[in-house]
């Protein structure tokens, strides 16, 4: 199995890096299944922008970063997409 | 000092899963959540799709109500090795095309391979003795521990006190008096428990978040399949079948018509992969032709576009048709009048 990114990796690597999601016509919870794979390759300080068209994305991506301790830094919807960017955290457990 | 013990919870969404999930993490184990997402999910599809259901929650009840717990929930998507469980159901169908006993079984494997893939201990669900007819009976709940290869390693807190003790309460990681003995279709003895747990919302109803277990949807699932001469099936064609008007009013192409604005915008997104058709002297819904429909068939598809659109009442409203491959031409249509569309054309 796939092993999650860890602060050592981070400390190789010179920057921390903004990678973008398309999970544009994807329903509810593929924008969360599509987002928790990619987190998986990515480290702590690293941020996600996921776009998607299912509205329901600004109640679930933020529910499951709160449970991973990943933080919500930005929401921005219009009437045909909603953008969620995230900023990778420690894997924390949930409160 | 020793690590806690560690359960996995299939969490669906509903009241049963959580309230089970809480009262093993109430005895100091750790309790994490798996779902697993097969494509026939109730969960908001429809309302997140349609914009006059603006009172539902938009939300993945699973993940709000793991949250609720306060436990993680792993989220795994398992569309394609369902697609077994649903066509070739072992121990049949129930009312519908519900293979609830197949389902059970698939899941609690799913979630036996990934314990032991993260060094976890047991399972946990929130099964209750009675409440099911196909996968919470006395006698199918062994079923589901033996196929599954779970055994004794499958915990149901609900009505543990009414099964034989698991290796869980054996060893005493878990304490079976803290245990429940709730049994039959009565709702009660968990809303009181909800109340307890300060649980005040949750999803209902227990097992009813399944697209399987209703007759409108298999309908079109089970025409799906006779018209394609086998049962198989894509992701898209299972979410289109939640969606929009279906009509066949020939054995050789059906049409899926929008109902709303919602339903044209997701539509919309399949107009490269589906001939199609929309109005253009009115206002009105896309509707996408499936199967292979000649001229004549779609003049007809035309018509019947027209008439679930603004201009039904009109003499002739004009039609776009998108033939998938082929250049689009507009046609101009008497709308079909309501009583012209039999009964037994809509799925």
């Amino acid at each position: 199995m796939r092993g999650r990114a860890t602060a050592d990796d981070q400390t190789e690597r010179a920057s921390v890096s903004h990678y973008e999601l398309d999970a544009r016509r994807l329903l509810c919870p593929l924008p969360v299944i599509r987002t928790q794979n990619r987190v998986r390759d990515m480290v702590p300080g690293d941020t996600l922008e996921v776009i998607c068209t299912d509205p329901g994305a600004l109640y679930d991506i933020p529910a499951w970063c709160r449970m991973y301790g990943h933080e919500v830094i930005d929401t921005r919807q219009t009437p045909d997409e909603v953008r969620i960017t995230l900023r990778i955290g420690t894997d924390t457990e949930p409160a | 000092m020793h690590e806690p013990r560690k359960a996995v919870a299939l969490i669906s969404g509903g009241l049963d899963s959580m309230l089970a999930a809480r009262l093993i993490r109430n005895q100091g184990i750790h309790v994490e959540g798996i779902n697993f997402f097969t494509g026939f999910c109730v969960e908001g599809h429809t309302h997140a799709i349609r914009r006059g259901h603006n009172d539902k929650p938009k939300r993945n009840n699973a993940l709000w109500s793991a949250e609720q717990v306060g436990i993680k929930l792993h989220i795994i998507d398992v569309i394609d090795e369902y697609k077994d469980v649903v066509i070739n159901p072992k121990h049949g169908y129930g009312t519908h095309l519900n293979p609830c006993l197949d389902c059970k079984g698939f899941m609690v494997r799913k979630a036996r391979e990934w314990m032991e893939q993260h060094d976890f201990d047991f399972i946990i669900t929130g099964e209750v003795l009675g409440q099911r007819p196909m996968s919470q009976r006395r006698d199918t709940m062994p079923v589901v521990a033996r196929e599954s290869g779970a055994f004794d390693r499958l915990l149901r807190p609900l009505c543990a006190k009414l099964l034989p003790p698991t290796l869980p309460e054996r060893e005493g990681w878990v304490d079976r008096e803290q245990l429940l003995d709730f049994n039959g279709r009565n709702r009660k003895p968990q809303m009181a428990l909800a109340a307890q747990f300060g649980f005040s919302e949750y999803a209902q109803p227990a097992g009813g978040c399944c697209f399987l277990t209703d007759g409108n949807y298999t309908r079109r699932l089970g025409d799906l399949w006779t018209h394609r001469g086998d049962k198989r099936y894509e992701l898209d064609d299972i979410l289109l079948l939640k969606i929009g008007r279906h009509l066949r009013p020939r054995p050789h192409f059906k049409l899926i018509v929008a109902r709303e604005q919602g339903e044209t915008n997701f539509l919309n997104g399949y107009r490269r992969d589906f001939t199609h058709l929309y109005a253009t002297s009115h206002s009105g819904p896309i509707a996408l032709v499936e199967g292979e429909a000649g001229e004549a068939d779609l003049k007809l598809a035309a018509r019947i576009t027209a008439r679930f659109g603004q201009g039904r009442s009109a003499d002739r409203v004009v039609v776009e048709v998108h033939p998938r491959n082929r250049d689009a031409y507009s046609v101009e249509v008497a709308p079909l009048p309501a009583d012209e569309i039999p009964e037994s054309w809509y799925l």
